[in-house]
């Protein structure tokens, strides 16, 4: 008897201990012997490959140094120093020597039978004060903003360190202040004269028989024909562009964190160094490129002859006005015929 | 010469912010600006790290690339220092700058950037060593008095390492080594282009 209930004793107590040692592992699951503490931890290389950036939370008020690390700074410093310069050197260079090529071959375009002696206004004195004030902020923005690109490499080892510090000290200043004149400059033009730049049916037929400087044909335009019209555009659009990327520069982490602000700035340089190349194309039109033409903006009237020469419509229809008795409707604003 | 470098052994850190705080008594940092800060990844969650970031002096420094005036000059020591009389605060190098380390304090209305602030590595500036001119812009000048950064000096769980960078290194591999794990040095690769196998 002994012996068998000593066995069934045995069976059960083997089963009862395979039933807990079946259990255990469950248990014992939650203690490992060796603890890894990195097994959910964060991993730079992780966040870099995912954000391309590495953002936390930080005790101080300062909330936007939380990005602890954006390596993004590398690409914006291949742009900086190597895409923009050549964007630049190639655009504003390039430009500068087709123009020097162009005036040496062709020379001024001179009035078709020479003056006339009679002159017929062009621009009105706001006309003219709103080009110049958007011109002079425009030439020493250009000015300041060459500077911070290209002055190490041109004027840094003619200046040295101090002056050219003091130098360039200045013209960020100038470079901020002067924002707003040319930005107020931007906004008149574009509402000044958005009406007689409009393309039309004219521009057409003046593109496809090659008017302006390069052709040798004067086809007929109005206020403003098919090359005017183009630069009007690029200096409302580029001159946006410009202002908005550039006061987003100007007032850092008003609008946007630091991604935003790498692609102002490259949007800004890239447009900075296009829109000076294209003005120098119409600083020489309007100076050396053109006989009369410097005086539409400088006096504000123009001789009859070239007006017939290169704006023949506007001519004809400024003509009919004179004309008529009382002009009431400003040239800019009638529609051509 | 040694190759002076900061590492940060986040699976130390405890984020207490001495590091933060001594920078800025040390130097009487401007009003506004951090040389030093932690950042907590991850905070409150399963596997969160902190970890203490300041000047790295990076090797081919983005900012000294970027500048328009050249205020940034490299010592014989690795150390990446600017000059605040050079400076026109522009603000490129902190566009530039991987770690965000370059400051400005505000000067007059809006954004308007003052002459650029961050870390020296405890190393002064162009001025003569120690001089008040030199204290005045750039804090203290410890490197010259023979002593590391303040901030990795007084790290209460040395999880922020300063000192030459072989040396640095070596003493993360060995506690790597030691207790098993390691979340790595981080910025490093940003920073020297190079990582400490973990």
């Amino acid at each position: 008897m002994t012996t068998l209930s000593a066995r069934i004793r045995l069976v059960v107590g083997a089963l009862a201990l395979l039933f807990i040692l079946a259990l255990t592992p469950a248990g014992n699951a939650q203690q490992p012997a060796s603890v890894n503490p990195t097994a959910a931890a964060v991993k730079e290389d992780q966040l870099l490959r995912e954000l391309n950036r590495v953002q936390g939370r930080v005790t101080l008020p300062d909330a936007k140094s939380g990005v602890i690390e954006q390596p993004a700074g590398r690409d914006w410093q291949r742009f900086h120093q190597v895409t923009l310069r050549w964007i630049g050197v190639i655009s504003i260079v390039g430009v500068a020597a087709l123009l020097l090529v162009f005036y040496l071959t062709r020379g001024m375009v001179r009035i078709e039978g020479g003056r006339s002696g009679r002159v017929i206004v062009r621009f009105n004195a706001l006309e003219r004060f709103v080009h110049w004030m958007t011109a002079t902020c425009f030439i020493i923005l250009a000015i300041s903003g060459l500077n911070i690109t290209f002055g190490k490499e041109l004027l840094l080892p003619l200046m040295g360190p101090e002056a050219f510090t003091a130098w360039s000290q200045t013209l960020k200043y100038l470079h901020n202040y002067l924002s707003f004149p040319f930005t107020i400059g931007v906004v008149l033009i574009l509402l000044m004269w958005v009406g007689s730049n409009i393309p039309n049916e004219i521009d057409k037929e003046w593109l496809k028989r090659g008017g302006g400087i390069i052709g040798d044909d004067h086809p007929p335009a109005e206020h403003f024909n098919a090359g005017q019209k183009l630069i009007y555009w690029i200096v409302v659009i580029g001159g946006g562009a410009v202002a908005v990327s550039g006061y987003l520069l100007m007032f850092p982490f008003y609008g946007t964190g630091i991604a935003g602000m790498q692609l102002a700035q490259i949007v800004h340089g890239v447009v900075s160094v296009l829109f000076v190349a294209v003005m120098l194309g119409h600083i020489y039109i309007g100076t050396i490129g053109m006989e009369g033409a410097f005086e539409a903006m400088g006096e504000g009237t123009v001789d009859v002859n070239w007006a017939k020469q290169h704006h023949s419509l506007w001519l004809q229809e400024q003509m009919a006005h004179q004309s008529q008795p009382r002009p009431k409707a400003r040239p800019a604003a009638t529609p051509a015929e | 010469m040694a190759r002076m470098k900061f590492l940060c052994d986040a699976d130390r850190c405890i984020e207490c912010n001495a590091c933060v705080t001594a920078c800025k008594n040390e130097h009487e940092v401007p009003w506004g600006i951090n040389r030093r800060r932690v950042v907590t990844i991850n905070d409150g969650k399963p596997g969160e790290r902190s970890v203490s970031m300041a000047c790295m002096h990076c090797t081919d420094a983005p900012c000294a690339a970027v500048c328009p005036t050249n205020a940034f000059y490299t010592t014989a020591d690795a150390v990446v220092l600017h000059s605040k009389d050079i400076c026109i605060g522009c603000g490129y190098c902190f566009y530039a700058c991987p770690f965000g380390a370059p400051q400005y304090p505000r000067v007059g209305n809006f954004g308007s950037r003052g002459k650029m602030d961050k870390c020296t590595y405890c190393a002064g500036g162009p001025e003569a060593d120690n001089t008040a001119a030199e204290y005045d812009k750039y804090g203290t000048n410890r490197l010259a008095e023979g002593k590391l950064p303040l901030c990795a000096e007084m790290c209460s769980t040395k999880s922020l390492l300063a000192g030459d960078g072989e040396i640095i290194a070596q003493i993360y591999k060995e506690r790597v080594t030691k207790r098993g794990y390691g979340s790595g040095a981080w910025g490093w690769q940003t920073a020297y282009r190079e990582t400490i196998a973990s």
